[in-house]
């Protein structure tokens, strides 16, 4: 492949701006600069030759972007290693989470327990690797979910429009009126479980409007589309133009608003978490963990700490992704 | 104009019944008030029916809603459990969110504005790189995070402000719990300006503006910030519902007894009149801040027009 003897960088034709670089370098530019090849200084002549003929697709076009974009590894990686450690604890910590010595109360960290334990003496490193399951899964299982249904309902509002449309866009304004960390407080006190499926269904309920929204607008736009009117042209029905023409031109926003959303879920859920609605131990949550913490934070601030930065880690991996997924699909900014 | 206006406001009906009857439904249906009112004993069955009767809770649900919807609009928002009138526990709740939320938003404006706009002008140097840096931290690290490290550090340990705010809430105790309360929506500001202002920058009206011989200051100030700030008001008005809602958690941690105080209280303690009154009124408060912000787009924008 001639990626490899050439290492310049190529942005797509038209790229009068140099700026596509720009949110690379809110990482690059802390761990170096020469980890950016695509900054704004480098010759666009090469712009043409490594398509050789072959059409790209908006994906492998975006992929290539992504591969060298440092904030899209960076990012990948924390998510690859919160993700794994959300599978296997037990590969960072042989420590059980719920195996507590309440003599250890609140004591330092000390060889074999390197973030110190908890006011029930718990182990503060295995409750923060622990902590990282429930946070993780309500993430991907919400976002998923909220994606799925708000994705579904807005393309097909946006595709047919008409009373369905009126109809889903109130109900839609209906959910974005209520204030999502209010309507979790409401809805979860009134669910006993403290498993995470309540917290899923709960954000999937007041999360889908958002994402059928930009589904909906989505649609709408590739709707006017001449490859759209060129396919009905030809005969297409309406079920093969939603599926093989509109939507995966058209899932693109939904993505990328879905990848960011999941961040803030993850926020959501701790703060749920916190205010004693969300998660219940023996359930492990950072939000649980931070909440306890919260209260010795003069005398331990470690026991705050640790959670408090997993937690702030994982989120801003996942808006750090959708940032970079957004530069990639985004054909505004090249 | 006055057309428009009215229309909108008949438009919000469908929305506000909507949302207020999930929330009744969530809080009716979902919870059981009269457990709740009987704490943690079974309540005794022929009162259990009594209290039922008297708070009409065994009727349809619908017919619950529609007498609470008439009582509303009477200005009676019913009696707590606890037998205090749950308007007058809005008469005091209301105002200090009310600043608090003021403050919020001024800060929003002054530091996210002013920070969008200084590093969407300079795209790419060191400035802006230093501001998307920061505004990413913020906005990953959730708000009852940085309440508690902000009040440890500057309340407790360095002493700058007072770690709690006292009751009746000065504006002075609730710079820090503002500011708290507003910084991710900050950082949200920022980045949406300096987008906005980056996008508009290579606009042709400004390279007019330029070409003419306008002084820099009047061209930022006059043409691309008023050209670039209409997706940010949009953000700031739907931000309004959400600030006051998101108070819960920075009242919490600040003391203060404002409407996220009041609201978490009844929550806990399923005292379903508070909640349903609380959350109705900020409902209406988000719908109406909606409004002015579609009226703020023609003061923005003289081009859209409401006829």
């Amino acid at each position: 492949m001639p990626e490899h003897e050439r290492p310049e960088p190529f942005r797509t034709a038209g790229s009068g701006t140099p700026l596509p670089a720009v949110e690379a370098e809110t990482m690059g530019g802390l761990a170096g600069p020469p980890e950016v090849p695509g900054a704004p200084g480098a010759p666009q002549g090469s712009g043409v030759q490594p398509a050789a003929g072959r059409a790209r697709s908006l994906w492998s076009d975006a992929w290539h972007d992504l591969r060298r974009n440092p904030v899209f590894l960076v990012s990948g990686l924390l998510i690859v290693f919160f993700v794994l450690i959300a599978v296997w604890p037990s590969l960072l910590t042989s420590t059980d989470p719920l195996d507590c010595d309440i003599t250890l109360s609140q004591e330092g960290s000390r060889a074999g327990h390197p973030f110190g334990f908890d006011t029930q003496g718990c182990d503060v490193f295995a409750r923060t690797v622990y902590g990282a399951r429930a946070s993780v899964a309500v993430g991907v299982c919400a976002t998923a979910g909220a994606a799925l249904l708000g994705g579904v309902l807005g393309g097909l509002a946006g595709f047919f429009g008409g009373w369905w449309d009126a109809l889903l866009s109130r109900i839609a304004d209906m959910f974005f009126a209520i204030p999502m960390l209010l309507g979790g407080l409401v809805f979860l006190s009134v669910v006993p479980s403290g498993s995470v499926w309540p917290v899923v269904g709960f954000i999937v309920l007041l999360g889908w409007p958002q994402l059928a929204r930009i589904a909906r607008g989505s649609v709408l736009t590739v709707k006017q589309a001449d490859f759209v009117q060129a396919a009905r042209a030809l005969g297409a029905g309406n079920t093969r133009l939603l599926l093989r023409h509109l939507a995966p031109n058209a899932v693109a926003p939904v993505i990328v608003v879905a990848t960011i959303a999941l961040g803030t879920y993850i926020a959501l859920e701790a703060t749920l978490s916190y205010l004693g609605v969300g998660l219940k131990p023996p359930t492990v949550s950072w939000g649980i963990d931070i909440s306890e913490a919260s209260k010795q934070i003069r005398n331990a601030p470690h026991m705050l700490l640790w959670p408090a930065g997993a937690l702030s880690l994982t989120v801003l991996a996942f808006i750090m992704l959708g940032d970079a997924v957004r530069d990639a699909l985004d054909p505004k900014l090249r | 104009m006055g057309r428009y206006v009215i229309r909108r406001l008949l438009q919000m009906v469908p929305v506000f019944i909507g949302a207020t009857f999930l929330i009744f439904v969530m809080v009716y249906a979902l919870g059981d008030p009269v457990a709740a009112l009987s704490g943690d004993r079974a309540p005794d069955p022929a009162t259990a029916a009594q209290i039922r009767r008297e708070l009409h809770l065994d009727e349809p649900l619908w017919q619950q809603y529609l007498q609470y919807m008439g009582q509303i609009f009477t200005g009676n928002f019913g009696t707590t459990f606890d037998g205090l009138q749950v308007l007058d526990k809005m008469g005091t709740a209301f105002p200090v969110t009310l600043r608090l939320t003021a403050v919020a938003i001024v800060a929003e404006i002054v530091v996210g504005v002013t920070l969008g706009v200084l590093s969407g002008l300079r795209r790419g140097r060191l400035l802006d790189t230093g501001v998307l840096v920061l505004t990413l931290v913020v906005v990953s690290v959730p708000t009852f995070v940085s309440g508690y490290v902000l009040q440890y550090l500057l309340g407790v340990k360095w002493g700058w402000v007072t770690p709690a705010v006292p009751i009746g809430a000065p504006l002075d105790a609730l710079l820090l719990p503002g500011c708290v309360l507003a910084l991710v929506s900050l950082a949200y500001v920022t980045r949406l300006t300096r987008t906005s202002i980056a996008e508009n920058a290579r606009a042709d009206y400004v390279r007019t503006a330029v070409a003419k011989g306008l002084p820099r200051r009047r061209i930022v100030v006059r043409h691309l910030l008023r050209n670039s700030l209409i997706p940010v008001v949009t953000f700031i008005g739907a931000d309004i519902g959400s600030l006051m809602g998101g108070a819960v958690v920075t009242e919490r941690i600040f003391n203060v007894h404002g409407v996220g105080y009041e609201l978490y209280q009844g929550i806990v303690r399923q005292n379903s009149p508070t909640v349903v009154g609380f959350v109705t009124v900020l409902v209406i408060v988000f719908l109406l801040a909606n409004l002015i912000v579609d009226l703020l787009y023609a003061v923005l924008d003289p081009r859209i027009r409401y006829a």
